[in-house]
């Protein structure tokens, strides 16, 4: 098992979710995220104040699959998210020591398999 | 001149003005959060840009004596156009009231483009239609034109705005094309109690729009007051019971859209038909527009915020039934079809059919020539992104965090910054 955490663009995010559900990856949580990955910087004027916003808003996913659902998800991440510029985010992959699902007590694999 | 006719006529003035900051956060709500600044300048800036047009030329050609088609330029340059009295109120009043109009006209197009026109072809576009489009289509109607010879009947504006503005949202949302999201992803309105305060303050403003056409303080005004109350509340009422039978919820955006809808359809009736049949009229129009709209979401047309189903489908009931319901004993104008004048229906569809033609056509050559100057719609980067950032450079719900200043040398403040260059940030000499 994995845990697949992912910071994209906001734009994106339809986009990802499209690829993710084809890609048959059933189960995610996402939030609402502010980071900086090096971006152009946008600048914003408010009554001649002049700002320039070093924290753009971004998408984090976190996604727990079993160890073959790895591949696919990632790359269904990595083309849906990318636009080509700086700031299109990251992917991580991070091992996972156990998982539940708190409804039925499942762990591991089992909890991590969508139910049919 | 009469001082109760110049009081009312000031209020109305001020009224109506409040309508196209209304209509922005009617609209506002209705669009996605990243869009919201964008629409709601679009109207606001409509006040500024039509405003100044109407006052410099657009006045005269509307209410200038000239041909039946359209005014002299007798006005122009608001030549003229001083305290003396045009009929109970002064001359520069009467400009300013039907200034108002021609504002909220050009921006009840708007609704058509929003979340993907640039800003700058956008004012080019309703300055050039507020000229073009609206000042000839008043003259016609309320400057002595040949649709006022013929005996059409339009006491506010239900063909003069709102099928004027609705057909020519219909048209420019054809020549702007879908919205890349349209018919893929769900647009949601991002703030539907704005929409509700726009909605009423609209209904408030319209008390000026309406009442204030009489352009008087007298019965007829009390009058459209009356009806202006009256006819919403029955469009809405229906509405609400359309809502329920279809889906069995009753819903806030139905309920403000339905406020509209009655207004735009009691508007050309206001003053001509008696309070019973405005309650009537309201309730009838809810039918079309609440059709129109669900018929409309299924279509690849993004009218994206239904200006035709509420503006141009209400203002075609309005201005039809207007013929059906006129009454002489209470207006002292005209009767319509159901007393013992058919013929007023005939006028009526005439007058439609006129202002839907012109305004189909003069819309469309006035986009098409601005696109042929420089493109009409944001990048698809810009529409993703949001034209509140891209066009504006604002958010319109930002939480400050990251925010970093930038002093006027160009340096930023003291604040540590993640993307600046140790170096240049020690250094200081930038």
């Amino acid at each position: 098992m994995k845990l697949i955490v992912a910071i994209i663009r906001p734009e994106k995010l339809n986009d990802v979710l499209e690829a993710l559900f084809r890609a048959e990856v059933r189960g995610l949580t996402i939030s609402a995220a502010q980071g900086h990955g090096g971006e152009t910087e946008q600048v914003e004027t408010y009554r001649g104040t002049m700002v320039k916003m070093e924290l753009s808003p971004k998408i984090r996913l976190d996604i727990g699959v079993s160890d073959h659902f790895v591949e696919p998800t990632v790359e269904a991440i990595l083309r849906a998210a990318r636009t080509g510029e700086v700031g299109d985010g990251k992917v991580f992959v991070l091992p996972v020591e156990r998982v539940y699902r708190i409804r039925t007590g499942e762990r591991d694999e089992a909890a991590v398999t969508p139910v049919v | 001149m009469s001082e109760a006719a110049v009081a009312w006529m000031l209020v109305s003035t001020a009224l109506v003005l409040l309508m196209t900051p209304a209509l922005g956060f009617f609209y506002g709500g209705l669009v996605r959060s990243k869009n919201v600044l964008n629409t709601l300048m679009m109207s606001f800036a409509a006040a500024a840009v039509v405003g100044l047009v109407w006052a410099l030329i657009g006045y005269s050609l509307a209410f200038a004596p000239g041909s039946p088609v359209v005014g002299d330029l007798s006005h122009a340059m608001l030549r003229g156009v001083g305290l003396e009295a045009s009929g109970e109120i002064p001359h520069v009043l009467f400009m300013c009231f039907q200034g108002t109009f021609a504002v909220i006209t050009a921006a009840l197009i708007s609704g058509a483009l929003v979340e993907r026109m640039r800003f700058g072809p956008y004012l080019a576009f309703i300055g050039l239609w507020a000229l073009l489009i609206y000042a000839p289509v008043a003259h016609w109607v309320w400057g002595g034109g040949w649709l006022a010879g013929l005996g059409a009947l339009d006491f506010a504006g239900g063909t003069v705005v709102h099928v004027n503005a609705g057909i020519a949202a219909v048209v420019a949302a054809l020549v702007l094309g879908r919205r890349r999201d349209y018919g893929r992803q769900a647009i949601l309105p991002h703030n539907i109690p704005f929409m509700l305060l726009g909605a009423m303050l609209l209904w408030l403003g319209w008390f000026g729009f309406n009442a204030g056409s009489a352009l008087g303080a007298n019965e007829i005004a009390a009058l459209a007051l009356a009806n202006t109350m009256l006819a919403p509340m029955a469009t809405v009422f229906v509405w609400l019971l359309l809502d329920l039978v279809r889906s069995g919820k009753a819903t806030a955006v139905g309920v403000a859209t339905a406020i509209v809808v009655g207004l735009v359809a009691v508007t050309p009736a206001a003053g001509f038909v008696s309070p019973l049949s405005a309650i009537v009229l309201g309730a009838i129009a809810a039918f079309p527009s609440y059709f129109v709209l669900i018929w409309r979401a299924r279509t690849r047309l993004d009218d994206s915020l239904d200006v035709f189903a509420a503006h141009g489908v209400g203002g075609l009931t309005g201005a039809v039934l207007t013929g059906v319901f006129a009454e002489e004993s209470w207006n002292g104008v005209a009767n319509g079809l159901l007393f013992g004048n058919p013929q007023q229906v005939v006028v009526q569809i005439v007058a439609i059919l006129a202002v839907v033609a012109y305004t189909a056509v003069g819309t469309f050559v006035i986009l098409r020539a601005i696109g042929l100057v420089t493109a009409l719609r944001v990048a698809e980067r810009a529409e993703r992104l949001g034209l509140d950032i891209v066009e504006h450079g604002e958010q319109a719900y930002t939480s400050g965090e990251g925010a970093v200043l930038l002093l006027r040398s160009g340096r930023v403040g003291e604040a540590p910054v993640l993307g600046e260059p140790a170096v240049k940030r020690a250094g200081g000499t930038s």
